[in-house]
């Protein structure tokens, strides 16, 4: 298990590693500088500015520094904010996104986990049926148009909720409701044919030969049975959550980094585009690797020792 | 005394051989393996109809390139924000009237439009017409969604049969590769790949090619390595058949299900990160319109003149809806053992 891990982590270093150097050398062919009205300024004066971000130097020199900042938490200054550490822009701004992510985690696994156990135990039933039809709306539906249709009817037409801005909990509601919908679609057909499969297994033949009770299979060998490859599906839903929350937070005008990303896309804001990045692969990666040390420990078939490979 | 049984003598003349020269015969045609999961896809109503709903859309998409009923990027400002109106028709919503400070207004009249003018979906804020736009932003989305996909198969397959075939040290360095690609978020590749190609349809049809053929580049290498151990790959080695002609000759053909159902899977989510990207700001740009930019367009005036989001929102989403049905259906087709 330790060496796994500790393969595994220099595995996510060396990622980062590439992920910063890609960004960088990327970053750097493309043109735009921080300079505002270029065309006004003398060269003395673009250059004096230029110096103030370090552009003047080689950029090799240039790339060290970065890398060196980078594990420092240092990822240099806004383009777009003058003066602004870019640290800070997305410290100040993980907060909420960090909030509505676990929140539309939470609320698209568990009823997710419940809808899909439910449409397997009632395999080819009407309520089968329903729960495939939601699961497909929900893969389907892209989670932008179900921001605006919330916006619309429940914060609009009906007034129950905020239809944007950041305030309390009753502002998180309906990004979270928007968010949520494609990882509780997915968690729910990933379920369903889990479970499938492990109601048509051997050992639930001998469960219910035994005598036990038709819940008492369903919640103690069928639903723990099929709850752990569900637990692979969480980085990917991750991924899921991550997208969604850049147009979402936008929808919603939530001070999140999925909002300043496309802000700084739009402004050509070059080292918060890139610190944005890492950000996101960071969390991602980190994510990954939870899941998979989780899925060793539940999944007694699966020992992560080494020797599987 | 046991009884004797008397036979008649003609029951030992020999029998006519022609008549029992089928009994070997098998009676049910022959099927291909195409005409095998034809044969089962048939059976999935949900499926086929999401199949003609999806042939319906291309066809009106791809006809409109000839037959529009306005010009899509034709602007007429007098004729702006006007809500759908259909001739005959007189029911709110569709006979060209809208709500305005709490009263219904007959917006063509207001607008000085004669009788004779009429807009099925209503026109945008610079008064284009509403349908032909859609109609065009589908055929954007749409070949968008299916060029990216063609790219991503050919990386992805080129990528996982090599990988596959290869092995040892290649194949592992391949699949670090993989590794550290999937774990960049795909949206970020894309954002960044954008970024660099200027904004356009080319960019972004490469930019989502090139973020999304790792999912079928590591299925398509799972199956290599399975049939590489095959007996037939086996007898191809054996008579001196290259690695290419194998490639394309045993393997192609027994990945084919594979690579059919998950392009069915890559196209939907190719249509949603165009319309993702577009509707962000990053995608499509003006005049050239995708479903993903008229739905940005219309969230602008979603409170006032909410048709001009509805429209490309239902069509977007019942594309989608289409595909994965129609892809769900698809791998019960081609792979029956499969559970889903």
């Amino acid at each position: 298990m330790a060496k796994y891990l500790l393969k595994r982590v220099f595995y996510l270093l060396l990622t980062l590693f590439i992920v910063i150097t890609v960004t960088f050398f990327l970053m750097k062919l493309l043109p735009g500088t921080p300079l505002q009205n270029q065309q006004k300024l003398s060269p003395a004066q673009q250059h004096l500015i230029l110096k103030q971000y370090g552009l003047t130097k080689p950029i090799w020199q240039q790339y060290l520094i970065y890398v060196g900042g980078v594990f420092q938490g240092n990822f240099g200054t806004s383009f777009q904010f003058s003066d602004q550490p870019v640290s800070y822009l997305i410290s100040s701004r993980i907060g909420p996104s960090l909030l509505l992510g676990l929140q539309a985690m939470i609320l698209g696994v568990v009823p997710g986990i419940l809808v899909g156990a439910l449409g397997a135990i009632k395999k080819n039933t009407w309520v089968d049926t329903t729960t495939t039809i939601i699961s497909i709306l929900g893969i389907s539906i892209p989670s932008f148009v179900l921001a605006v249709l919330l916006q619309y009817f429940l914060g609009l037409k009906l007034h129950l909720f905020p239809i944007a801005d950041w305030g309390g909990f009753a502002y998180t509601v309906l990004p979270t409701l928007a968010l949520a919908a494609s990882p509780f679609a997915d968690t729910a057909r990933f379920t369903r044919t889990e479970m499938v499969d492990v109601l048509n297994s051997d050992y639930i033949e001998l469960a219910r030969a035994k005598g036990l009770s038709k819940w008492g299979v369903i919640y103690h060998h069928a639903l723990r049975n099929s709850l752990i490859p569900v637990v692979t599906i969480i980085g990917p839903l991750a991924v899921n959550i991550m997208t969604g929350s850049m147009v979402i937070e936008n929808i919603f005008s939530i001070p999140g980094i999925g909002e300043q990303f496309v802000k700084s896309i739009l402004t050509n804001d070059y080292p918060t585009i890139m610190a944005v990045t890492i950000v996101y692969s960071v969390m991602l990666m980190v994510v990954l690797l939870i899941t998979d040390i989780v899925y060793g420990i539940i999944d007694p078939r699966i020992r992560i020792s080494g020797r599987s490979n | 005394m046991a009884d004797e049984v008397k036979l008649p003598a003609d029951s030992f003349e020999p029998l006519d051989k022609s008549k029992h020269l089928d009994s070997e015969k098998i009676a049910a045609p022959n099927l291909t393996f195409m005409q095998d999961a034809w044969r089962r896809l048939k059976m999935n109503k949900s499926a086929i109809i999401a199949m003609i709903i999806l042939v319906v859309f291309f066809v009106l998409a791809f006809g409109s390139a000839f037959f529009s009923p306005h010009n899509p990027n034709a602007v007429n400002p007098q004729f702006a924000n006007l809500p759908p109106k259909w001739p005959g028709i007189n029911i709110n919503g569709v006979n060209g009237t809208l709500m305005q400070a709490g009263t219904r207004v007959n917006a063509y009249q207001a607008a000085g439009a004669g009788a004779g003018v009429h807009y099925l979906l209503g026109t945008d804020y610079l008064g284009r017409d509403m349908l032909s736009r859609i109609l065009f932003g589908t055929r954007i989305s749409l070949t968008v969604a299916v060029v990216a996909t063609a790219v991503d198969l050919l990386i992805g397959v080129t990528f996982g049969l090599f990988s596959g075939w290869k092995g040892g040290w290649i194949d592992n360095f391949m699949q670090r590769v993989i590794e550290i690609i999937m774990s960049i978020p795909t949206l970020v590749v894309v954002v960044l790949l954008i970024l660099i190609l200027k904004p356009g349809m080319m960019s972004i049809t490469l930019a989502i090619a090139f973020s999304s053929w790792t999912t079928m580049a590591r299925l398509i290498r799972a199956q290599t390595l399975e049939l590489k151990e095959q007996e037939y790959v086996l007898a191809a080695k054996t008579l001196g058949e290259s690695s290419l002609k194998i490639a394309f000759k045993h393997l192609l053909p027994n990945l084919s299900s594979i690579i059919i159902i998950q392009t069915m899977f890559t196209i939907p989510s190719a249509i949603f990160f165009e319309a993702f990207l577009s509707f962000v700001g990053i995608g499509i740009s003006a005049p050239q319109a995708s479903l993903g930019t008229l739905l940005n367009d219309g969230q602008k005036n979603f409170q006032f003149l909410p048709y001009q989001m509805w429209y490309p929102a239902i069509v977007l989403s019942v594309i989608m809806i289409a595909f994965n049905i129609f892809a769900d259906g698809l791998r019960d087709a081609f792979d029956p053992q499969t559970k889903g």
